[in-house]
């Protein structure tokens, strides 16, 4: 067990960064998840942290130790690969018992350890088969049990569900929460996954383009995203964003999206320019299908039922967003809807860049 | 909708050149096509049986008495059978010690190949580095020089050396000849290991050498005995160097080749079957890897 720390990360590419000056302190215990879209330099951070890469500049700690230049061996890390990486030409038994020889154990110890570790992913059954006898799932319990047996200080996972079917992927998610939480071992796990990211993680770092962009627990990462990018890229749908005028008096601002307005304190409205983009959470916006106070009249362009809500997609003006509605709601396409936004969840933000924010998400 | 029948629609079964249901006319790029695709299959048959009928016609000979073997035209079909031609082959004078030499030269070259092709095939597989794909091409590149014309000035060196007409001679010759294919098919028997289980492997303890003794090394050993045959067969099949580099120690396609002329017709079916069938087999056994190497080095 180990706290964490990331000074000035920096690892490149052919010169193209793919870590960006990246500092991060983990505590010792926390699940810390590594959330964003591909290519943003999650996996490579992870692999700086197992020594498998050796960073341009920034330093590296792990406990009391500056590890920057320790090869992965000399870590007290485990990593669980994307890929499972489970020795094809190795039983199940000895694939988890690999790291427990390679350190000098002594057998009945061995035996003893592999054992448990296989008991904890439930695959005491499986230990004399080679891994192609196994399934996906039960290749991946190798790699996990392969990992913790070696009771690490820290535990690294690089997309570890993402090979997985559907199912599979919801049930393993929910054990390796117990199972993580039980042995309550730093872990850094990473996913492109926003909804792995919000159940698993204690706090979240989400990155984008070599960079860590916001580090918070879920909660606030889903509610409070500190850029438009993090708002759209986690949740499902994307938090909306619609432009709007501002007017600032006093304590006050009046801020106008097509012809509608609403007023909220001004010390949240961003500095400069009479233009803010607000956003808000499908959730949180209320929809009628009759004029109601404080409602914003919207055109409804498309009803998805999603079994237990409606997702509308509607209009204001020419600005689209996205509205979760109960079930029996009566939306239909080309109908006119009135929507009131749940003002203490707007989010305000410096306007432009939107557009780069949404595709980067997507 | 018409999606939807598309994906319901039987399976087109595989064109396997009979006539379809509705032929197209003439001159269409799927009459095209498949004219194109029987050009290809008679040239592959007209190629086939170019190296099949000679190969077949030399093994029945070799196995049928002396007497038949003198006959022409041959029987295509052996009417009796018998190890009179090839026990007359091995009792004959030299023969027993120049396969003895052969088959030195070729555990040599093997070693000497391996020992130093391995290393590079792995870098070319594992790592990155300035001019690599110059390098892959270059390597192939010593192949351009006729044997025949690196042999001589060779021979002046081990004469001078004092190695000449002795195994290593030959053994450094056929080294340097099966190195290029010893390199790219090391090369790509380690790109088929994935680089993640070396790594698995040095997170739980490695070191880099020992993740490859452990890892990499098991997974590689099949394809590894399969590149060792070929360079074994390399070897043993090598004439024209063998012939310029010794004298009196032959290797055994030497030794046939400096008494062909004077040998009889049995005697040369039986030598022609004996270096014939090594190769043969270890064809059959890596044409798998042979097309992964080639499907590499032409992309």
């Amino acid at each position: 067990m180990a706290e964490i720390r990331l000074e000035g990360v920096t690892k490149a590419f052919d010169k193209v960064p793919a870590v960006d000056d990246v500092s991060l302190e983990i505590a010792d215990g926390e699940f810390m998840v590594l959330l964003g879209p591909s290519g943003c330099g999650k996996t490579t951070l992870l692999r700086v942290l197992a020594g498998l890469e050796y960073p341009e500049a920034g330093r590296v700690r792990i406990g009391d130790h500056d590890v920057t230049d320790l090869p992965p061996r000399k870590r007290e890390i485990a990593m669980v690969f994307q890929s499972y990486a489970v020795f094809p030409h190795l039983k199940v038994f000895d694939n988890i018992a690999f790291g427990l020889r390679m350190r000098g154990v002594d057998k009945p110890r061995i035996r003893e350890r592999v054992e448990r570790a296989a008991g904890l992913v439930e695959l005491s059954d499986f230990l004399e088969r080679y891994p192609a006898q196994l399934s996906g799932g039960q290749r991946q319990r190798v790699a996990v049990a392969r990992a913790i047996v070696m009771d690490p200080a820290v535990l690294l996972m690089d997309e570890p569900l993402s090979n997985l079917d559907a199912l599979l992927r919801l049930t393993f998610r929910a054990e390796l929460k117990k199972l993580v939480n039980d042995l309550s071992t730093t872990t850094i796990y990473v996913t492109h996954d926003q909804v792995e990211a919000l159940s698993l993680g204690d706090r979240i770092a989400v990155m984008n383009k070599g960079r860590i962009v916001q580090v918070d627990n879920p909660s606030r990462v889903y509610a409070d995203p500190a850029s438009q990018f993090v708002g759209a890229f986690i949740g499902n749908p994307p938090m909306n964003f619609l432009t709007a005028k501002v007017r600032r008096n006093g304590t006050k601002a009046t801020l106008a999206i097509a012809d509608h307005t609403v007023e909220v304190p001004a010390e949240g409205v961003p500095a400069g320019g009479d233009e803010v983009l607000v956003g808000i959470r499908a959730e949180n916006i209320q929809a009628g299908v009759e004029p109601f106070e404080d409602a914003v009249r919207a055109s409804t362009l498309v009803v998805e039922p999603l079994g237990s809500h409606l997702l509308v997609t509607a209009s204001i003006g020419q600005q689209g967003l996205k509205v979760v509605t109960p079930a029996d709601f009566p939306a239909h396409p080309n109908r006119d809807l009135w929507l009131r936004f749940d003002l203490a969840k707007l989010r305000l933000f410096p306007p432009g860049q939107t557009g780069e924010a949404l595709a980067a998400a997507s | 909708m018409s999606v939807v029948d598309e994906a319901r629609r039987p399976p087109e079964p595989a064109d396997t050149g009979r006539p379809a249901r509705a032929r197209p006319a003439r001159g269409s790029p799927a009459a095209r096509r498949r004219r194109a695709r029987r050009l290809t299959y008679a040239a592959a048959v007209v190629l086939s049986a170019w190296v099949l009928i000679p190969i077949y016609l030399i093994t029945v000979t070799a196995f049928t008495p002396r007497r038949v073997s003198y006959q022409f035209p041959k029987p295509l079909v052996p009417t009796e059978l018998s190890g009179e031609t090839v026990s007359f082959f091995a009792r004959s004078a030299g023969v027993l010690p120049a396969l003895g030499r052969s088959v030195m030269v070729a555990v040599v070259t093997l070693g000497l190949s391996t020992l130093l092709g391995a290393p590079a095939g792995y870098a070319l597989a594992r790592y990155r580095f300035r001019g690599k794909e110059a390098y892959r091409l270059l390597i192939l590149s010593t192949r351009a020089f006729p044997v025949v014309i690196l042999s001589i000035p060779l021979a002046v060196n081990f004469i001078t050396w004092g190695i000449y007409d002795t195994v290593i001679s030959v053994a450094l010759m056929h080294t340097a000849l099966a190195l290029p294919f010893t390199v790219l098919i090391t090369s790509s028997i380690f790109v088929s290991v994935p680089r993640d289980l070396e790594e698995a492997a040095q997170t739980l303890g490695c070191t880099p050498a020992r993740a490859f003794v452990r890892v990499v090394l098991p997974l590689a050993l099949p394809g590894l005995a399969a590149a060792s045959i070929f360079t074994f067969v390399l070897s043993w099949n090598e004439v024209f160097a063998a012939v310029i580099l010794t004298l009196r120690n032959r290797t055994l396609p030497a030794l046939v080749l400096s008494g062909l002329s004077r040998s009889p017709l049995p005697f040369r079916f039986a030598a022609a079957f004996f270096l014939l069938a090594p190769s043969l087999i270890v064809i059959f056994v890596i044409r798998r890897y042979l097309l992964g190497l080639w499907g590499r080095v032409s992309r």
